[in-house]
């Protein structure tokens, strides 16, 4: 397996020279703040230091594209409580197992003897269900678009397979009504967009235009490598000069316009919208998730067991909602670093590591200082 | 905008880093989760507010990879000792590149002889499982005779229990050693300074992520050994040609290079400035870490060691360490450094920093 395709997003010899375009572009004394929508840009940005190389006047403004971090804690409670019954092995993603929920994690309900085991994909947990018939075996499957078509490729195996004893606790939420809830925001200005590009794969560009055509905003769908993220701030200052307001896309090399009609044919067959679904700290939103179509009933785990199914406030200390809506920074939350820590998180955005609390505390925390301290490397 | 709080960015990072380096004192969990085994700040919280708590001594409290003491007998000095125990739990039992055998062997043997202390004799513990096949403890067992005969060391003792069926997996192995101090040496965090280079023996990460592909849950074909091997020798290389001047040896194995470093800069109080340029990491392991969200610097290895070294001994222990067989791949990756203290910063290729710290999950569970 060659990783020559990854590197060559990591040059430090581009950056520099990036940098410096981006640099000249920013007009002095104007303040830049860019929305990076997806949780996997915020990952990518503190994993490899890309705000050491912006100027002061270019901030990077995290948002709520971190699938673990939008799950209210009533649907944690929810998986905790299928995820507790003897015949359930309950499969999860990493991250979802350190989500802390009204009583404790779901790595918590392992220790108490609930069978619950990650999984990189929800086809791991469909071969799970083969191996042992005489379990039943739930998907926790969460995620925006980018995760959903293989959640309703998994379904559509099942069925065809006929496997029954599988079913899919449905969390999938869409980025588009999120993004609109943050333009509706008071709270916030934002002057231009890095676009997901995982999402964009599926849903192609165009779904995206209102933000440039109601808002005036830019938006530049963009890959997650270190240097994917500096050319689309350098392509949405360029724009911001220009006084173009576009959709532009920097992911080509992944992204086509139209998105994966495949993609979007697999979702369509297996999920519809919800009229409402909650998201944590940002309330309700309509019509931004999916759930099962009732033809899929036999696999759907709200329908097959019986859930609490009970809103249940965030803790009153957690501002996970005003750190999803970019409204404050990870370190301006009241509780950040003293009672919530990454070994014992309160909110979600401090268990994902595409949470911008998490990302900023195991990656960031030297930020504020480190531009006073630069020493050349070692030898 | 009255509810904004008052903190400001500084204040509320330096409150973070008194917190980080206070002693732990209390466990928050009711029940022990796999976070406790994996060797970051689940596993040391564990360590400290409940087995030294209960069991503190001088020898322990040092919470060394293993317990260096003089021996004496009737009033004379003895020699000076070194001891540590190893236990193996590692699924699958048989991965590329070895077992369970030879993990539980190289295990204590490495724990030893980052002390600079040669390993002599090991005892082993057996916890098998009504049912497993004799013909597997066969291979294991024979393994482990092939590993002590590479790293010079004895099985003298033993014991062996058998569980029922569907408890220990196939088998653990628990594994305990004595080496002797045959050098006039003190290796400890107390020695280093700033201006220390840190060298590891060779590519990281190949281990955990050799076993995790092997339990064949991803459906990812990669060519990779892991690389359990014992570091007595090429430890002993090392110390002959820079023995003054290496301050501290440490064996990256649960929670990898970064928590070993994380853990040595809070002891000393001193930075650790990793290259990340520099590391070296094996292009299979690199690939396998990108699809599955993994970073190499957290992910055990069996047979590398990381020297922290004076810095004009650099180079020269460099040499020495290419110059062995199992360090072929050596490199200089870091340097210590007085501010900010406490912490490990790393330098990315695209020249950004960030920040590495012990990890608060567990990425790869049972990998050794």
């Amino acid at each position: 397996m060659s990783m020559r395709f990854v590197d060559e997003y990591r040059s430090g010899e581009v950056a520099k020279r990036l940098a410096a375009e981006i640099e000249e572009l920013a007009e002095p004394g104007r303040h830049y703040k860019v929305m990076e929508v997806c949780g996997g840009h915020t990952h990518s940005i503190y994993q490899h230091g890309v705000e050491d190389l912006l100027p002061p006047e270019v901030e990077l403004v995290h948002g709520p594209g971190c699938p673990v971090c939008v799950i209210p804690m009533g649907r944690q409670d929810d998986a905790i409580a299928i995820a507790e019954r003897p015949e359930v092995i309950f499969t999860t993603f990493g991250d979802m197992m350190r989500v802390p929920a009204s009583n404790g994690s779901l790595l918590d309900a392992k220790s108490r003897g609930a069978d619950v085991r990650m999984v990189y994909s929800p086809l791991d947990a469909l071969k799970i269900a083969r191996d042992n018939p005489d379990r039943q075996v739930v998907f926790f499957a969460i995620g925006f678009e980018t995760t959903t078509p293989s959640t309703a490729i998994t379904l559509l195996r099942a069925r065809a397979e006929g496997i029954r004893n599988f079913s899919l606790f449905a969390n999938h939420v869409t980025i588009i009504p999120a993004i609109r809830a943050i333009l509706d925001s008071p709270d916030l200005r934002l002057d231009g967009f890095i676009g997901p590009g995982h999402v964009a794969t599926v849903i192609g560009t165009r779904p995206f235009r209102f933000i440039a055509r109601d808002w005036q905003r830019p938006v530049v769908v963009s890959g997650f490598e270190p240097l994917d993220v500096l050319q689309g701030v350098h392509m949405v200052l360029s724009q911001l000069r220009d006084g173009r307001y576009e959709i532009e896309n920097q992911y080509s090399r992944v992204v086509r316009d139209a998105g994966n009609p495949a993609a979007m044919k697999a979702i369509g067959e297996t999920m519809e919208l919800r009229t409402t679904f909650e998201w944590r700290g940002l309330g309700f939103i309509s019509q931004s998730a999916l759930k099962l179509r009732p033809e899929f009933a036999d696999w759907d785990a709200e329908v097959l067991y019986e859930v609490p199914g009970v809103r249940v406030a965030d803790p009153k200390a957690c501002q996970c909602g005003e750190v999803l809506k970019g409204v404050i920074k990870p370190w301006e939350c009241k509780v950040f670093g003293t009672a919530c820590t990454p070994e014992h998180p309160i909110g979600t955005c401090m268990v994902s590591s595409e949470g911008a609390c998490a990302a900023y505390y195991n990656y960031g925390r030297h930020a504020g200082r480190r531009r006073r301290e630069e020493a050349p490397v070692p030898a | 905008m009255s509810d904004r709080p008052a903190r400001t960015e500084e204040e509320v990072l330096d409150a973070i880093e008194r917190r980080r380096r206070r002693p732990v004192r209390k466990l928050l969990d009711d029940r022990i989760t796999l976070s406790h085994g994996a060797g970051g700040k689940a596993s040391r919280t564990l360590v400290e507010a409940l087995f030294l708590a209960e069991l503190r001594n001088p020898l322990l409290e040092a919470l060394g990879d293993s317990a260096v003491f003089q021996a004496s007998s009737n009033g004379a000095a003895g020699p000076r000792l070194a001891f540590s125990t190893d236990s193996s739990v590692v699924k699958p039992l048989f991965f590329p590149g070895g077992n369970i055998g030879e993990l539980a062997v190289n295990g204590t043997v490495n724990d030893i002889a980052m002390s600079g202390a040669r390993p002599l004799v090991l005892s082993a513990g057996f916890i098998l499982e009504e049912g497993f096949p004799v013909a597997d403890l066969q291979r294991v067992v024979a393994s482990m005779a092939a590993a002590a005969r590479v790293a010079g060391v004895a099985v003298v003792t033993g014991d062996t229990k058998v569980v029922e069926r569907g408890k220990a997996d196939g088998m653990y192995i628990n594994t305990a050693g004595i080496g002797v101090m045959e050098r006039d040496l003190d290796l400890s965090p107390a020695a280093v300074r700033a201006g220390d280079r840190v060298l590891v023996s060779g590519t990281i990460g190949d281990h955990g992520t050799a076993v995790m592909i092997a339990r064949g849950d991803l459906e990812l074909e990669v060519d990779l050994e892991s690389d359990t091997a014992p570091l007595a020798e090429i430890t002993a290389v090392l110390l002959d040609a820079v023995g003054d001047d290496v301050r501290c040896l440490r064996d990256p194995t649960r929670g990898g290079l970064a928590t070993v470093l994380a853990e040595l800069a809070l002891e000393t109080e001193l930075s650790i400035m990793i290259d990340e340029p520099s590391l070296p990491i094996a292009p299979a392991v690199h690939g396998a870490c990108e699809i599955l969200g993994l970073y190499p610097l957290y992910i055990a290895n069996e047979g590398k060691l990381a020297a922290i070294v004076a810095p004009e001994a650099a180079e020269t222990a460099l040499a020495a360490l290419r110059s062995h067989p199992l360090g072929r791949d050596a490199a200089i990756v870091a340097e210590v450094r007085e501010e900010p203290p406490g912490l490990v910063l790393l330098r990315t290729g695209i020249g950004g920093s960030r920040v590495v710290d012990m990890l608060a999950g567990d990425p790869l569970p049972r990998i050794c």
